[in-house]
């Protein structure tokens, strides 16, 4: 059963998504912290991908996509920030992010798709990266649009498994005028 | 020289100044009781974990320090849970230590066994759970500068036993680098921006209130707020968390508002045309509906947490810093209202229409609770200590005791935790044995953790108990008659059963009853002469007793509902 839109509006409510990148300590239990945050002040969180930073063994990046309509993002960024182990917090508006997302499918095949399914592959930009005699898994990084564009692409195809990372982002480079 | 790490803990806690300890032993923190008996901090071997934490409380409220408290893992650990919760809601500097199964069985539901660390992760402004021996010092010097610095609060350590029995070379952090907290910084500048908004507002008002929360007491900003009111003449409210801040003498002070507030306090902020908020967090209890909260006020909102900001109510400005440095910054800047003379005499209306009141005792009894407060208040020793459980005794004993300086109002706040009395009591006469130390408690509250009372006795830590003996469950029976139609569910607890003086004897205090103004006057009498052994005086109050002037929840402080005896003059 799908929850009731927010404000009770019938339709799909367009959800005011919000970037944080959240620079952590690397600590045992600090994902725990995050998650227990938002889940006590009833933040929602739309998704959410942890990496090592720099490949530094002391400091992680925490990506969140966070629902601003739960809670004003002020709340949600000062909340966050007394987390003893969060050590900065980027507060990214999506036109000033750069943001990236991986999706893996695999879909079953046979001859009379088969070249739909890299017709679909082809126009998306995703790339085949595993076959057998009855599956074929696709793969695509590249802007959540894209990946929405892809995934709403394979709808009608049967027998699809799919997963998607959720968000990472950085901030997008200044343009500096050239010499 | 090489420590084990149950030596390196108390040496750390040497190190960090502590002198007292509450706690009770058990398996897992077995290792670290041995150094104790020869360290020179006071251990206080607490009945319940439960006492340990309230006591260090007491501790860190009546002065200002951090308290400390050790447990074992398991129940040990589950059972000072409410402490530190209690710790957290009321922002109290607090260092808990407990014991854990050794680090090979964590994760094996060993005997024993909690992820204390889990559990307490929502209700500590930090946890640890050390990993070695060699981690401990800064571990430790961690934990005292996160639980006192910045907004205060309590800090769990967890000490797997194994680590306890390893062995370390010693050292201790020398600064505040050499803790490793990279995401901490707790002192902020004062954004003169800010301030000149904030002067320019005060500047314009007529109307002005000072909103002094817990956080001026944690700052210790209560000089700075007398020369700043006393300069700007500017009315003074204090919450209950801010009791002492200010004093109730003062002819510039409303009382606290809220709930149970004063009118003149409550009337003074819904018509305010300037709220500076002090360390205060627009608590539902103050705010009532919110909408309809100080409606017209343009707010100056004074935190160090910035997460308080906008959070209930939103701030015309944001002051992000402690409330001694806003203030004085204040100060600095000559910020200065307009002629406040129209509003004094509205202010004075309202005080001289709407004081305190309650039904005149009568000599046979039953006591009036208020009237016990008094008396007791009346003769009690300058600089009196009170502490309170939560309820009615509890706002009676904010509203009719006249705190003077701070640290003599010991209470619990935002969790409203029944049975914190008896115990933070205890701590805060530890902390002040130079203080006379009064419980006011109530029936209820005093069945919850009174077995602290053996610790008291067995400690030598003389506090007097006044128990408002009035058979019920007094808040719950207030809220049951105003807004059940009288349907009295489950709160009838009865004045004879327990017998509190046998009680009282039992556990090796001197146990006294008062049903009558004469019995009153003696007991209180008897209990001031008492220094050796703690009091406790079961005083039998009139059950029907409710607290007034009373905000219904989420109801508009605009219809505030008063004494009986003031109804019927125009409100």
């Amino acid at each position: 059963m799908t929850p009731e839109p927010f404000l009770g509006v019938t339709e799909r409510t367009p959800v005011r998504h919000h970037i944080l990148s959240v620079l952590v300590e690397n600590k045992a239990g600090v994902l725990a912290r995050i998650a227990g945050l938002f889940a006590r002040r009833g933040f929602n969180i739309y998704s959410l991908a942890v990496a090592p930073a720099e490949g530094n063994a002391r400091f992680s990046r925490v990506t969140i996509v966070v629902d601003a309509e739960s809670a004003p993002l002020e709340q949600i960024v000062g909340q966050l920030d007394k987390l003893v182990n969060v050590v900065a917090i980027k507060d990214l508006a999506p036109r000033d992010a750069l943001e990236r997302e991986l999706l893996l499918a695999t879909l079953s095949v046979d001859n009379a798709n088969r070249a739909d399914v890299l017709d679909v592959a082809a126009n998306t930009g995703a790339s085949i990266v595993d076959v057998n005699a009855t599956s074929v898994t696709v793969m695509l990084a590249g802007t959540p649009g894209a990946c929405d564009q892809l995934e709403r692409a394979l709808e009608s195809f049967a027998g699809v498994e799919l997963q998607r990372t959720g968000r990472v982002a950085l901030p997008r480079l200044v343009q500096t005028a050239s010499a | 020289m090489q420590l084990t790490g149950a030596q390196a803990l108390i040496k750390s806690l040497e190190q960090e100044g502590v002198d007292t300890i509450f706690g009770l032993p058990g398996g897992a923190i077995l290792p670290v009781y041995d150094p104790i008996l020869d360290s020179s901090i006071r251990h206080i071997l607490v009945r319940h974990e439960q006492g340990a934490g309230h006591m260090a409380e007491g501790y860190a409220l009546a002065t200002g320090k951090a308290g400390v408290a050790m447990v074992t893992s398991g129940p040990g650990a589950t059972n000072i849970v409410t402490p530190i919760g209690n710790a957290h809601m009321d922002s109290t500097p607090l260092v808990v230590i407990t014991g854990q199964v050794a680090t090979a069985s964590i994760g094996s539901d060993a005997f024993q066994e909690c992820d204390i660390t889990g559990i307490t992760m929502g209700i500590t402004k930090h946890n640890f759970l050390i990993q070695s021996a060699h981690e401990i010092p800064r571990v430790v010097a961690s934990a005292f500068y996160l639980a006192t610095t910045g907004r205060p609060g309590p800090v769990l350590i967890d000490l797997p036993k194994d680590i306890s029995q390893s062995t370390m070379e010693w050292w201790y952090p020398e600064s505040i680098e050499e803790l490793d907290l990279p995401g901490y910084h707790p002192e902020i500048e004062v954004d003169q921006h800010a301030v000149a908004q904030a002067v320019e507002l005060i500047s314009q008002s007529e109307r002005p209130v000072l909103y002094v929360g817990g956080g001026t007491l944690k700052s210790r900003a209560h000089k700075d707020l007398l020369t700043f009111a006393e300069r700007t003449k500017m009315p003074v409210v204090t919450t209950l968390m801010a009791r002492g801040a200010f004093p109730d003498s003062h002819d510039q002070h409303l009382g606290m508002p809220g709930m149970h507030g004063m009118y003149s306090a409550v009337m003074a902020i819904q018509k305010s045309d300037l709220l500076i908020s002090l360390g205060a967090r627009f608590d539902d209890r103050v705010t009532g509906q919110i909408s309809s909260f100080a409606a017209k006020a343009k707010i100056i909102h004074v935190d160090i947490d910035k997460a308080e900001f906008n959070k209930v109510r939103r701030a015309d400005v944001a002051l992000q810093t402690n409330v001694a440095s806003a203030l004085q910054a204040l100060d600095a800047a000559q910020a200065t209202p307009q002629n406040l003379d129209v509003w004094w005499k509205e202010i004075h209306t309202w005080q001289e229409r709407f004081p305190l009141v309650y039904d005149e005792p009568t000599a046979e009894g039953p006591l009036r609770p208020q009237h016990v407060i008094e008396a007791i208040a009346r003769m009690a020793a300058p600089g009196t200590i009170v502490a309170a459980g939560v309820g009615q005794h509890q706002m009676w004993a904010s509203q009719f005791w006249e705190f003077e300086e701070p640290g003599t109002w010991v209470n619990s706040g935002g969790a409203g935790t029944m049975g914190f009395g008896v115990p933070a009591a205890i701590g805060a006469k530890v902390g002040r044995p130079d203080r006379t130390v009064w419980c006011i408690d109530g029936d209820g509250c005093f069945q919850m953790t009174a077995q602290e009372l053996v610790t008291a006795r067995a400690e030598g830590i003389p506090i007097k108990v006044a128990i408002l003996n009035n058979a019920y469950l007094g808040m719950v029976r207030q809220w049951q008659e105003m807004f059940y139609e009288e349907r009295y569910s489950e709160v009838y607890l009865s004045a004879d059963l327990p017998d509190y003086v046998k009680w009282a004897e039992a556990m090796g205090c001197v146990g006294l009853r008062a049903t009558n103004l004469k019995e009153m006057h003696d007991v209180i009498d008897r209990a001031n002469q008492i220094n050796d052994v703690p009091v406790v005086i079961d005083f039998r109050t009139d059950s029907s007793e409710k607290v007034f002037p009373m905000v219904a929840a989420g109801a508009s402080n605009d219809d505030i509902i008063v004494h009986p005896l003031l109804r019927g003059t125009n409100q």
